[in-house]
């Protein structure tokens, strides 16, 4: 294996199950299209801390997701439940004016030359991310997007290592979380800050709409499959690294990219389940 | 501003994307009314993103942009997802906002292999297709023009024709199957608008932002009545108005973006219909909720007030009230303080009592709360023990209407299950 094929491979697993171990609660909380919504309303925080630092700066940008991310939530139910506007149009509404807004702010103070565009958004660029290395010394030690995705990534699996027992049963039960004591609004909070963190670290490399597929896909194809907690989570990140390994050769073999293959990959590995399911569901009656 | 104006209808191009944009708006909010209405909005986000498989597709069979030829494969895969969306809600257990995600980013996935896959066979000719993701607002061409007017045409035909059984299926599907409607047919008619709605949506304001133009008019046509046709024009009229206003903002800077300013001021009016609509807004819901609020209070307060006369207590002191029935201190004093202005209350140094018109007041409430016990314990057999909870909140609701049924039910009671005289 060539090392910037490995290099490309690894960003993308990283980027993989980092979404498919959040996209697990979001699918179990029936929450997938909060997820979705934040993915998109990330873009003006993207936007703004661009021009604050005129660059991809990680740190501008994980701030500014954060916010976006957090006040997108707020927003939706703020429409959802105080406002009593129904979920559904609250979603669309809210993510639809925050992705317009990023887009004014991008054609208003980003010229022709800057790398922020809304095919970049719409696409990323999966396949180009070997060529931004980071050399200590004479030691390579990784791409640039690399090293913006495995803090998030470290974030997520101590999240869920800790918090496992409060986020499993406020995935099942809110109103029994509730009762327990569980500060179910303090996780949410967290929780969503990492799905729009998350997000922002990988928009670079598979853009905003495709990384909702990393969120949703491998954890659904895993939630029918399984019915415990332990192994969706597992499940869905085996699912998200084969799609990605197959995916990403398959993008060298007949020349398209990497990223929404990878996709289709793992959708094609749903529908595949789906049908196995139904049949045998047919064949028991 | 004048200038503008003017500038829209002498200058033909202008004036070809007013015209547009004007169509689309309108098509879009009478269209996402009904979505709105059977709360499958976010199905519009996922059709806006299947199209985009269908137009590669369409474009790799004729080899050519012609409009018809994209337009049909773009039909085909929109369908094609709302199939799929059901299928899967139906067929799995993935809940339905689940099953949309998937649906709409596995098909842009494939859209986007597609379009490499095209720009990498053929020579550099695709280069209009990537218009259908971001929407062209500025650059509509007479023949889009026409295809636009055909299609929403079509749509508005089919609406009228079949407007009663779309209202039938969009409040109580249930009932519409139950008098033997078609509804897979009626189902499959809405989506096909919906597809055909989207796919002209798409090419103003783009994939992501297209399901803006289905939701927020109808939202906001919500708030406005309660009655479809009405609904149905309020929402195109707000699609066409933040459309039109979305063209001049754009048109005021060079490369402004249409699509984003569009769905900006769709969003100004949705928050500001949702915080100041005058019977259903959040400020006057506050404002009801506060004055009924009130009103308990004060009814509360004369129910003490008599419950303690009763007992032979006329003239109260704070201390007295608070022994008898718990109130926050500043919710009383305040209480007291507006019952007196009204004249139910007279004050006398430290003392309280009931005034005449207070003693009317105060019979009254007291009297429906003991004829609700009353009723609960003979005509619906509860417990006496269990009757309280309900009797202290009826109490504030009872008309004059509902009180002389259930004098004429009970026949006049002279007292109340636990032996109070009720008072007349």
């Amino acid at each position: 294996m060539e090392l910037n094929d490995f290099l490309t491979l690894l960003t993308a697993i990283t980027i993989a199950v980092s979404c498919s171990l959040l996209g697990c609660f979001l699918v179990l909380r029936k929450t997938v299209m909060v997820g979705d919504a934040i993915s998109h309303s990330v873009l003006p925080g993207i936007a703004i801390a661009y021009l604050l630092s005129s660059s991809f700066n990680s740190v501008f940008m994980l701030i500014g997701a954060a916010i976006f991310g957090v006040f997108t939530t707020l927003i939706i139910d703020f429409f959802h439940k105080k406002l009593k506007l129904q979920e559904d149009a609250s979603i669309g509404i809210t993510f639809t004016w925050l992705f317009a807004i990023g887009i004014i702010i991008i054609t208003l103070f980003t010229n022709s030359n800057t790398d922020l565009d809304q095919d970049c958004v719409l696409f990323g660029e999966l396949s180009s991310t070997f060529l931004d290395k980071i050399i200590v010394g004479e030691y390579l030690i990784g791409t640039r997007s690399f090293w913006m995705i495995f803090p998030v990534f470290l974030i997520i699996l101590v999240f869920i290592l800790f918090g496992y027992k409060g986020l499993s049963i406020i995935s099942f039960n809110e109103d029994y979380a509730k009762s327990l004591g569980i500060n179910v609004g303090f996780i949410n909070l967290i929780f969503m800050s990492l799905v729009s963190v998350t997000t922002v670290m990988s928009f670079e490399s598979v853009g905003a709409i495709l990384v909702v597929g990393l969120l949703v896909i491998p954890p659904a194809t895993a939630y029918l499959i399984t019915n415990k907690l332990k192994r969706m989570l597992i499940y869905s990140c085996l699912l998200a690294i084969t799609s990605c390994i197959i995916g990403f050769y398959l993008s060298i073999l007949i020349d398209v990219t990497a990223s929404s293959i990878i996709i289709v990959v793992s959708g094609a590995m749903f529908l595949f389940a789906f049908f196995i399911i139904n049949i045998k569901k047919m064949l028991n009656i | 501003m004048k200038e503008t104006i003017i500038y829209f209808f002498t200058d033909s191009v202008a004036f070809k994307v007013l015209i547009g944009i004007t169509i689309i708006s309108a098509t879009s909010g009478i269209v996402g009314t009904f979505s709105f209405l059977r709360k499958k909005t976010l199905v519009g986000d996922a059709i806006a993103h299947s199209l985009f498989p269908g137009i590669c597709l369409g474009f790799i069979f004729s080899g050519t942009k012609d409009p018809f030829y994209l337009m049909s494969g773009a039909l085909i895969t929109g369908w094609l997802s709302v199939w799929l969306i059901d299928v899967l809600t139906a067929k799995s257990k993935l809940s339905s906002d689940t099953s949309i995600a998937f649906v709409s980013t596995f098909f842009f996935a494939i859209g986007s292999v597609l379009l490499s896959f095209i720009s990498s066979s053929t020579n550099g000719n695709q280069s209009g297709l990537k218009d259908f993701l971001f929407g062209k607002a500025a650059t509509m061409s007479n023949e889009d023009i026409n295809v636009f007017v055909f299609l929403s045409l079509i749509i508005l035909l089919i609406v009228i024709l079949f407007f009663k059984y779309f209202q039938l299926i969009s409040f109580n599907k249930e009932f519409a199957k139950s008098i033997g409607i078609k509804v897979n047919l009626i189902e499959f008619l809405l989506s096909t608008i919906t597809v055909l709605t989207v796919a002209i949506g798409i090419q103003s304001v783009g994939v992501v932002l297209t399901s803006a133009l289905l939701i927020a008019p109808a939202a906001t046509a919500r708030y406005w009545t309660n009655n479809l046709p009405k609904m149905l024009f309020y929402s195109a009229l707000i699609g066409v108005l933040s459309g039109v206003l979305g063209v001049f903002i754009s048109s005021t800077k060079e490369n402004m973006p249409t699509g984003p300013w569009i769905v900006f001021i769709l969003f100004f009016f949705t928050l500001m219909t949702l915080l100041f609509s005058s019977n259903r807004g959040w400020f006057s819901m506050v404002r009801k909720q506060r004055i009924n609020r009130k009103k308990m209070a004060e009814e509360n307060v004369l129910k003490v007030f008599y419950q303690l006369a009763e007992l032979g207590i006329k003239n109260v002191t704070y201390s007295e009230f608070l022994n008898k029935r718990q109130m926050d201190t500043k919710e009383l004093t305040n209480t007291i303080a507006s019952l007196i202005k009204k004249g139910f209350i007279n004050n006398d140094f430290q003392f309280f009592k009931l005034s005449e018109k207070g003693e009317v007041e105060a019979a009254r409430i007291v009297r429906f709360h003991r004829l609700w016990e009353l009723y609960l314990t003979k005509r619906l057999n509860f417990k006496e023990d269990h009757i309280h909870g309900t009797a202290e909140t009826i109490e504030h609701l009872i008309t004059p209407e509902i009180e002389k049924e259930l004098l004429k039910e009970l026949k006049f009671p002279k007292s109340d299950p636990h032996n109070k005289i009720i008072p007349y």
